[in-house]
């Protein structure tokens, strides 16, 4: 007899080790967040280094507090939808974790759109990657940053597509919490260079 | 996203998003305000940390979860500060 269609599905065999795998995995995860700290902590470091060495170009008083303030909440609200999205998985309704996955991803995809044209907008001003080191550890974080939430958003994609053809199956649940950490690591380290390059420096 | 443990329920997590917004409102407003300047640095440092420890307890649920996870991830997050201070005291930035 079939699963009803909005019900998450259960895969057809388990492994004798599947808790095993789980906690390493879940281990794994946490050790690359952790890790990550590290990698973005001496991005920052590097640009508060160079945050007044612009050159003569353009440096921080170009920033638009108002408009990197919307993106910020678009991606804050992202996290929202991601944990939404893990909910509903493990309350096993299959429509509404579609529905958060479709809405995380989309989220930050406007993020990222804001991001480029935010760049645009910057490198018309005269600010670009090779103008000043401002601008070089400037965009080394940012773009760096907005990679990592690109790589999450096709694991959203991903989920997603999984979900809507009902192979997200219930005992893998981890993948959908991983890509979840891994999402809300992506907003918390925006909340720090938000903090740290837009905010403290205009 | 903890094993065992009970998870936060859908109204926190639209209660914390509020708190979130709040704090992200009141963070951009402090620079705009000049008679704030003095306090602004700690007040943005302190705001951003709260954002920061909410969205890691609470979204994560790292607050939920077995202390090695949040040894390893604070590991990682705490370590970061003497990169900082190091780095910013050797090219006297500090």
């Amino acid at each position: 007899m079939s699963a009803p269609a909005a019900a998450v599905p259960s895969a057809e065999h388990h492994d004798a080790d599947h808790h095993d795998v789980h906690q390493l995995r879940k281990t794994a995860m946490w050790v690359f967040l952790g890790s990550e700290c590290i990698f973005f902590g001496a991005m920052i470091s590097t640009f508060l280094l160079y945050r007044t060495s612009t050159n003569g170009a353009p440096g921080a008083e170009i920033f638009n507090i108002a408009f990197t303030s919307a993106s910020s909440f678009v991606l804050l609200m992202s996290s929202l939808t991601m944990v939404m999205a893990h909910h509903s998985f493990e309350r096993r309704d299959l429509r509404q974790t579609r529905v958060w996955l479709a809405a995380t991803a989309l989220l930050g995809s406007t993020f990222l759109a804001g991001q480029i044209f935010e760049f645009t907008e910057f490198v018309d001003e005269g600010l670009t990657a090779q103008v000043s080191p401002f601008g070089s550890s400037f965009y080394m974080l940012t773009s760096f940053h907005g990679g990592h939430v690109a790589i999450g958003v096709m694991l959203l994609a991903a989920m997603f597509i999984l979900a809507l053809n009902g192979r997200l199956y219930a005992d893998r649940g981890l993948n959908v919490e991983l890509v979840g950490l891994y999402w809300h690591f992506v907003d918390i380290v925006w909340i720090v260079i938000f903090t740290v390059v837009y905010l403290l420096q205009v | 996203m903890a094993t065992g443990t009970s998870h936060p329920t859908p109204r926190l997590y639209w209660t914390i998003a509020l708190i979130l917004g709040v704090l992200t409102a009141i963070e951009v407003t402090i620079p705009q305000i000049s008679a704030l300047d003095v306090i602004k640095v700690p007040a943005l440092l302190l705001f951003g940390a709260a954002k920061f420890l909410i969205v890691v307890g609470f979204f994560m649920h790292l607050k939920f979860e077995k202390s090695l996870y949040q040894s390893l991830f604070f590991t990682g997050a705490i370590g970061v500060l003497p990169i900082f201070i190091v780095v910013l005291l050797t090219f006297r930035a500090l």
